[in-house]
């Protein structure tokens, strides 16, 4: 990548390719916080049931 | 009704008028009135510091603003009750759409106060409809929906006027009702954030995106569920007398799922944010002074109260949940605040920049504690937090 952006499409491709690698993070990093999120749920249901 | 009776009705025999609180409250409304008197017959010069610069100041930013993100607890709890069938919820619908109509309606007092010729607030909606304006949209959205949270409301006020009939016919366009009142939110409170777009010069890059109409909408979601949390949390404490078994039965349950909702939409809100960013190539402004302060808000008030928010929601621990809620208020103000006054303008040089006069900092607790003092007016005498007697059955 030239660190110098002359051109609109210099810009949109040093931008798009981020925001492309960005996207795939955030989607696995999104299905990681989820499980995080939920991950006692089970347990919390379990032990409601068991009261 | 005897002259009597909408005496003990209104004024409860057994509470004391003459408490420090209501010294307090009070005095906050005698400054309050002060201020109006000088705003109406001195002009905004008088109140408020307001200039070409800056014609929209605290009253817009706070009271307007995080006053309308705030109130959008309102459609997200009867939404994920009546239209996603999240009956778990419904103790929580009450309050929230008290608390979104109050919201509202001081939006609309506030906004009497900022316009130059209020009378004239009429006018873009029955004389000259701008309708290529988004100016027209909020107005005609605001105006449209806070009639709706006017009639949502309006079923509680009359369960205990005891006017069954009319309480009744209202009751049934409960789901008509929310349904409008999803798209009319939808509509505003993304159009809120878009009207910014106009202005790419004056907003620092920071914060200025294509898209914040879509960041000013998804940060209204968690703004609401969390204004729910802390306004339940708050009632929990002060009004425990007043609530029923349905609504502490329930209580745990709405506070536990709207914090994972929160969470959820507050990871999601972060990821766009930084993707907007990376759209505008941004990146070099985050070493900057700005760039601290943008920060502090994504990683202070949106990235910490979120992982609370996820950590307390695994552990069942509502003291953080609590917290987290109180965090995530305070950032959602602090976002309008830079949106509308603290990254607006921000190449001006200090002595030109905007600070709230002193009467536009007092009219706004002016405005805070008429809300506060109708709420606890409200839910100390109708049936917010249980159910009428007569009407159990139709819930």
């Amino acid at each position: 990548m030239h660190d110098v952006i002359y051109t609109l499409q210099d810009f949109m491709l040093h931008t798009k390719n981020i925001t492309y690698i960005l996207m795939g993070v955030g989607l696995v990093a999104y299905v990681a916080f989820w499980n995080f999120l939920t991950g006692k749920d089970d347990d919390h249901e379990a032990a409601g049931k068991e009261e | 009704m005897s002259q009597d009776a909408v005496k003990t009705k209104f004024f409860p025999p057994d509470r004391s008028f003459y408490t420090p609180v209501n010294m307090v409250v009070g005095c906050i409304m005698a400054v309050g009135l002060l201020f109006t008197v000088l705003r109406f017959t001195g002009g905004l010069s008088m109140v408020t510091n307001l200039d070409d610069n800056y014609p929209w100041g605290l009253w817009i930013g706070f009271d307007l603003m995080a006053g309308v993100a705030l109130a959008a607890g309102g459609y997200t709890t009867s939404a994920a009750c009546y239209l996603f069938g999240m009956k778990r919820f419904h103790s929580a619908v009450r309050p929230a759409i008290l608390t979104a109509f109050l919201g509202y309606a001081l939006v609309v007092v506030s906004l009497h106060y900022d316009v130059g010729r209020p009378w004239r607030l009429p006018y873009p909606l029955f004389w000259s409809q701008g309708t290529t304006s988004l100016l027209f949209e909020v107005g005609l959205c605001v105006a449209l929906y806070l009639t709706v949270l006017f009639l949502e409301y309006s079923v509680t006020a009359l369960e205990w006027l005891g006017l069954k009939k009319l309480r009744h016919i209202i009751h049934r366009l409960t789901l008509v009702l929310t349904i409008f009142g999803v798209i009319l939110s939808t509509l505003h409170q993304s159009s809120l954030g878009a009207l910014f777009i106009i202005a790419p010069s004056k907003l620092h890059p920071l914060w200025y995106s294509q898209y914040l109409a879509v960041y000013f909408f998804i940060s209204s979601m968690f703004a609401g569920l969390s204004m729910v949390i802390f306004e339940g949390s708050l009632s929990h404490k002060y009004f425990h007398d007043k609530m029923d078994d349905t609504y502490l039965g329930e209580h745990d349950g709405v506070v536990l799922g709207f914090a994972k909702g929160a969470s959820f939409i507050m990871f999601a809100y972060l990821v766009i944010k930084v993707i907007g960013i990376a759209m505008d190539n941004t990146w070099h402004y985050l070493g900057s002074g700005y760039g601290m302060w943008f920060l502090v808000e994504m990683l202070g008030f949106v990235a910490l109260p979120g992982f609370l928010y996820a950590v307390a929601v695994r552990d069942r621990n509502f003291g953080l949940i609590r917290k987290a809620a109180l965090i995530t208020v305070l950032g959602i103000v602090l976002n309008r605040l830079n949106v509308c006054l603290i990254a607006f303008n921000w190449y001006l040089p200090l002595e030109d920049r905007y600070f709230p006069h002193i009467g536009e900092i007092g009219l706004t607790i002016f405005m805070v504690t008429i809300g506060v003092v109708a709420f606890k007016f409200i839910v100390t005498r109708m049936p917010i937090f249980y159910e009428h007697p007569d009407y159990k059955e139709s819930h």
